[in-house]
């Protein structure tokens, strides 16, 4: 294994270990390395590393750095909200602050390079430096000029620095339209069930066998695999579930080696887990508290649907909710006493032959909302500024979405955004039976 | 203003100390355009006052309520700072999650600011002085949102002396002064945090280094309160809650959600990969119609406050609460208002106080008072009961008039004290009841006895029905509750009617006493079936078991039943002696407020109708004679706007402009007394052509019109009906 890792121009024992805390991605570190080259040769300007999520990059990228003290800056592109945050981290990390006090209020792409070229004409690099972009997928919503110029920093400065990008997204989606310099791509590989085994295993608890983890992690990843593949998650959930597992050995009732009837201890309880906690429907906190109590029956977040709203909210949503699933000139046959048979095959549009809950809900107009509103609620209501501004609590809430323009106060339009469930529940609240005015139920 | 200058310029004038003594206070308004000068001082005290207790008597109450919640609230995060340290095995290998709170706070937003209050100071008292709210409207942006944060965070921590220090410090870390705003980092925040903490904990551990408590306070969390989780860009709190979990061991961060709907928001706006680095736990807090419940309970269902509403008003306040907005402030404002109306328009509600100011204020009532309680509609009423002697002397004597003022006011206070008790007996008796004859709420049972004599309905016969069927454990436990109801009531009527009720209950345990050892009151009844079995005729028969029938009826009157009725009559007597609406008090006026119409005016506006007598009949507001018109019709005389909002709503969907301008032109200048075409030439007053556009353009404003693009020379209708 050691093997793997080794590489002229760094010292033996740091790279052992690196390569001690990188199991299962022992040829990707080899890799990089190889690319990065000896410390004060060139590297490639720019390395393009992509992975699904908790597939080690920053992991791997970050001991490489910390462990062979390697002039480096991590910055995460998601807490870059401007690209003066950027610079000015590249700039103190490298050289110290009086170098980021340098950048202008706003400072643009040239300021930043204008600064660091004379920085670096005064202190030239005896090693690559490396700037490590965590989230890189971010930097495409930046200025367009940005991701360009960053892939060939090295050629703009001047100097021996390399740009890291770490993303979950595949190159082919980044490359802007005009065209840029193409960085060296490196893939991470989702970890094989085997090697998540291995991983998970070397985090046990010391207070038990590794035998006797190692078994535990079989039987998470039984439960778990199939739907998480996080190495994370997979861990954080190692952690919540140990205890119970080790219940029986404590109270003295199994010994360690009987894997089969810890497996049917724990089985259950995982099966459990994965429709709470690892939806975060129950927090871990609580998840961990019901152990102590078994039967606690915990609700979930989504369990509590129930929205307490005053009567006219009720029937505007309810209006709104009929406004958004029925085609508009359907209105005259629900909301007019005497309409005359209308036959729903005979206003069939060719169009409107699938349902339109598939479809989802349609922008109305104010008018209509209120049109509606008046003729679905029982008592006569005045057009009080209250309702309106109901309307608009409504949207606050998300129950109703604004369609049009903010600045539009001329007819604004809506959307409905509740599901049939849900107004079913408000519309029996009021005894309003709500099918019986929806078009797709006639 | 003058200036000592020769020269022409501009000048400055600083405001003078002058004006802001000339503001006027609020007495002044007060009294300003008040009913009964004379008392307003007094009055504008009493309301003052009572004002004051109201407020007082809200916040303890909101304090109370709050408490609960509060109190889980402290102990998560207290319990979330204090895990964070454990060393063990599980806490290293959990991912490192945000503790959160998940505050269900109910659909009346405008009320949860005073919660969010109190919590933000306790946590202060008693958690971490590192609490920073947000709103969403002033995080529009990630970079807005942080620098809020960073604001609020630092401000709150920062004294007087150390904020010089501070700044020095965050120029050192940041480099210069000059683009502070470029360091809106959580970095920024990081290094200021652990300054803060190393420097307290430097200071703390001189003087105890031993005890482990100082240990807890040295990183206290950092609470960050969203207020309104569902108004936040679900983009911007994702990305501020990705950055956040990255500073999580440097910084012990905590969040609160305030949410208004469902907990199930949070999952709508996060998705798995950010919602798996909370560990969100759910607080819920009461329910707004309970907390209303108990503001009744506490300001309006009691004889402490002297002000009262009548039924409409509070039939006007409650539904503005259950129909619109669901807000419990809104229903205090409310009460504000018609306390505030009450002692302006009412100059007998210097009257309106405790017993004993109250005769005090009697005394000092002035002729003109007292001639507005001879007109008192109730007190009229009062009067013809009288005999001819009372009634003449009560015209005329003043002091007279003082006296039984006097008795009359004593009686309304004695009314009150049993009102209450009476009504919350009455409500406990029937609020458990099959289909609530008499409503679940005590505050319907309320509004139904402030209308009318409450035994007079149907609704309560059929109670008292219910009432007189119910099983014998049912029935003592609900009167043992009376009994705790009225058992801390201090007037004289109110012991007798204890007194009363425990006799009853005695009896009702003596009876089960007694049953126990005499069951054989069954037995006798049984002896009639024997009979039957000889007879044979059809007719016979029948006519024997009627017979039966009625005999048992009469004889199954067992004790128990007896005992019951005689309960249900107990009630009955209380109701009808207590509950009686207060319309029927003499002086009822001094201490109910009614004018309902006032209330919901200013409190349930209606814009659009206001606009829309304003147009169709302008008398209304312009008190102008030559404005009135009894068929509905707008007189040629009125504003031009009314003329051309008549004239429109006699068109269809679209509108000629050029028959309109003719249409209003006849119109005006048949107002103006001229023939409105004189020499026929068909040239328009250039005048009145002005006129006429300026009309339309207003109506264009207000929204009834518009310009289309179908045809050039018309404009649009925006509303419908009309003539």
């Amino acid at each position: 294994m050691e093997g793997l890792l080794e590489h002229p121009g760094y010292d033996g024992e740091k790279l052992r270990r690196v390569s001690e805390q990188l199991p299962c991605r022992e040829v990707q570190a080899g890799m990089l390395l190889s690319l990065m080259g000896e410390p004060q040769q060139y590297c490639y300007p720019s390395l393009f590393i992509y992975g699904h999520r908790a597939s080690g990059k920053s992991h791997v990228v970050n001991v490489l750095m910390k462990e062979l003290e390697l002039p480096h800056v991590t910055v995460s592109c998601v807490e870059c909200v401007s690209s003066a945050l950027l610079f000015e981290q590249v700039l103190l990390s490298f050289f110290g602050c009086d170098a980021a006090s340098l950048l202008p209020r706003s400072p643009s792409l040239s300021d930043f390079v204008r600064i660091y070229k004379q920085r670096t004409s005064e202190f030239p690099s005896k090693q690559t430096r490396y700037i490590v972009m965590e989230q890189a997928e971010l930097l495409r919503d930046a200025s367009v000029n940005l991701l360009p110029a960053l892939l060939r920093l090295q050629e703009l400065v001047e100097d021996n620095v390399s740009v890291i990008l770490l993303s979950e997204i595949v190159w082919d989606k980044f490359r802007p339209n005009t065209g840029c310099f193409e960085p060296l791509l490196l893939h991470f590989p989702d970890y094989s069930k085997a090697e998540l085994l291995q991983i998970l295993s070397a985090g046990r608890n010391p207070s038990y066998s590794a035998e006797f983890y190692s078994s535990y992690i079989n039987i998470l990843l039984g439960v778990f695999y199939t739907v998480c593949r996080d190495l994370r998650e997979l861990q954080h959930l190692a952690a919540l579930n140990f205890s119970k597992f080790c219940e029986p050995v404590a109270e003295g009732k199994v010994k360690e080696t009987e894997t089969h009837k810890l497996w049917k201890n724990i089985e259950p309880h995982l099966k459990k887990a994965m429709q709470t906690v690892y939806l975060r429907e129950v927090s871990s906190l609580q998840w961990e508290q019901m152990d102590e109590h078994e039967t606690g029956a915990l609700r979930g977040l989504s369990a509590h649907t129930h929205v307490e709203l005053p009567y006219y909210s009720k029937f505007l949503l309810i209006a709104a909710y009929l406004a958004s699933y029925n085609p508009a000139r359907t209105d005259k046959r629900f909301f007019v006493k005497h309409h005359g048979k209308i036959k729903k095959t005979n206003f069939l549009k060719k169009n409107e032959k699938t349902s339109n809950h598939l479809l989802g809900p349609k922008p109305f107009p104010l008018d209509r909302l209120l049109a509606i509103f008046y003729s679905v609620v029982d008592s006569r209501v005045a057009p009080t500024a209250s309702i309106f501004s109901q309307i608009s609590s409504l949207v606050t809430l998300q129950l109703l979405t604004l369609v049009s323009h903010d600045d539009q106060l001329d007819s604004p339009k809506y959307k409905c955004a509740v599901s049939l469930d849900f107004i079913s529940a408000i519309s029996r609240t009021v005894n309003f039976d709500i099918v019986k005015y929806l078009y797709d139920f006639l | 203003m003058a200036t000592s200058s020769f020269s022409r310029g501009c000048f400055v004038f600083k405001p003078s100390a002058k004006k802001k003594k000339t503001t006027v206070d609020l007495e002044s308004y007060f009294t300003d355009g008040c009913e009964g000068a004379e008392s307003s001082e007094t009055r504008f005290k009493l309301c003052l006052d009572l004002w004051n207790k109201i407020k007082t008597e809200t916040e303890d109450l909101q304090d109370e309520l709050n408490r609960n919640i509060l109190d889980s609230l402290l102990e998560f995060t207290r319990k979330c700072s204090s895990t964070r340290r454990h060393g063990n095995w599980a806490s290293q290998m959990r991912a490192s999650e945000i503790p959160t709170a998940a505050l269900v706070l109910g659909v009346n937003v405008p009320d949860h600011d005073i919660t969010f209050q109190s919590l933000s100071e306790l946590l202060r008292c008693s958690v971490t002085p590192h609490v920073a709210s947000l709103q969403a409207k002033e995080c529009g942006a990630l970079k807005h949102l942080m620098k809020r944060v960073l604001e609020r965070l630092m401000d709150a921590v920062v004294d007087d002396e150390e904020e010089e220090e501070e700044e020095k410090e965050e120029v050192q870390h940041s480099g210069a002064p000059l683009h502070k705003s470029v360091h809106c980092s959580l970095r920024a925040l990081c290094d200021w945090y652990s300054s803060k903490t190393k420097k307290s904990s430097c200071s703390s551990s001189g003087k105890k280094r031993s005890s482990s408590a100082v240990d807890e306070h040295q990183q206290p969390p950092v609470v960050i309160i969203f207020k309104d989780l569902e108004a936040f860009n679900p983009k911007v709190l994702q990305d501020f809650i990705l950055i956040c979990s990255r500073y999580l061991d440097r910084l012990p961060l905590m969040f609160i959600f305030g949410i208004a709907t469902s907990p199930s928001t949070v999952q709508r706006m996060l998705p798995h990969s950010v919602s798996s680095l909370l560990c969100i736990e759910l607080f819920q807090s009461l329910s707004c119609t309970q907390h209303l419940t108990t503001v009744i309970d506490k300001l309006i269902l009691t004889h402490s406050f002297p002000f009262k509403l009548n039924g409409k008003v509070m039939q006007v306040l409650v539904s503005i609460f259950l129909y619109h907005d669901f807000s419990v402030r809104n229903f205090i404002k409310g009460l504000q208002l018609a306390l505030l109306e009450h002692f302006h328009s009412q100059p007998l509600s210097s009257l309106c106080c405790r017993k004993k100011e109250a005769q005090i204020q009697l005394q000092q009532l002035s002729a003109g008072d007292l001639d507005r309680i001879r007109q008192l509609p109730s007190f009229n009423r009062f009067l013809k009961e009288q005999e001819q002697q009372e009634q003449d002397n009560l015209q005329t004597d003043d002091t007279y008039l003082k006296e039984v003022c006097q008795k009359l006011l004593k009686g309304l206070h004695k009314y009150h004290k049993n009102y209450y008790p009476v009504l919350r007996c009455l409500h406990t008796l029937t609020s458990s009841l099959p289909r609530y004859p008499l409503g679940k709420q005590i505050r319907e049972l309320h509004l139904i006895c402030l209308e009318k004599n409450v035994w007079e309905s149907e609704e309560y016969q059929s109670a008292m029905k219910l009432l007189k069927m119910l099983a014998k454990d049912e029935l003592i436990s609900l009167l043992q509750k009376c009994a705790e109801v009225l058992q801390p009531v201090k007037s004289k009527k109110m012991k007798n009617a204890l007194v009363q009720l425990e006799e009853l209950l005695d009896k009702f345990k003596q009876l089960n006493a007694a049953a126990e050892l005499a069951p054989s009151v069954e037995e006798k009844l049984t002896c009639p079936v024997k009979n039957l079995q000889k007879k044979t005729d059809l007719f016979q028969l029948q006519k024997t078991l009627l017979e039966m029938n009625e005999s048992r009826r009469a004889k199954r009157m067992s004790p128990f039943e007896v005992l019951r009725n005689e309960a249900v009559e107990f009630v009955d007597g209380l109701v009808k002696n207590h509950l009686s609406p207060p319309e029927s008090k003499p002086l009822y006026e001094v201490c109910y407020y009614s004018s309902s119409a006032t209330v919901r005016r200013h409190l349930n506006a209606t814009p659009r109708t206001s606009i829309q007598a304003a147009l169709s009949s302008p008398y209304c507001y312009i008190q102008n004679d030559s404005l009135k018109s009894e068929d509905g019709s707008v007189s040629n005389a009125a504003p031009d706007i009314c003329i051309a909002h008549k004239l429109h709503l006699e068109c269809g969907r679209l509108i000629n402009l050029y028959d309109w301008l003719e249409a209003y032109s006849t119109v005006v200048s048949a107002a103006e007394g001229n023939d409105p075409d004189p020499d026929g030439s068909g040239k328009m007053d250039e005048v009145k052509h002005a006129r006429f556009i300026r009309a339309v353009s207003e109506l264009e404003f207000l929204g009834f019109i518009k310009a289309t693009k179908k045809k050039t020379d018309h404009v649009a209708r925006l509303t419908w009906g009309g003539c």
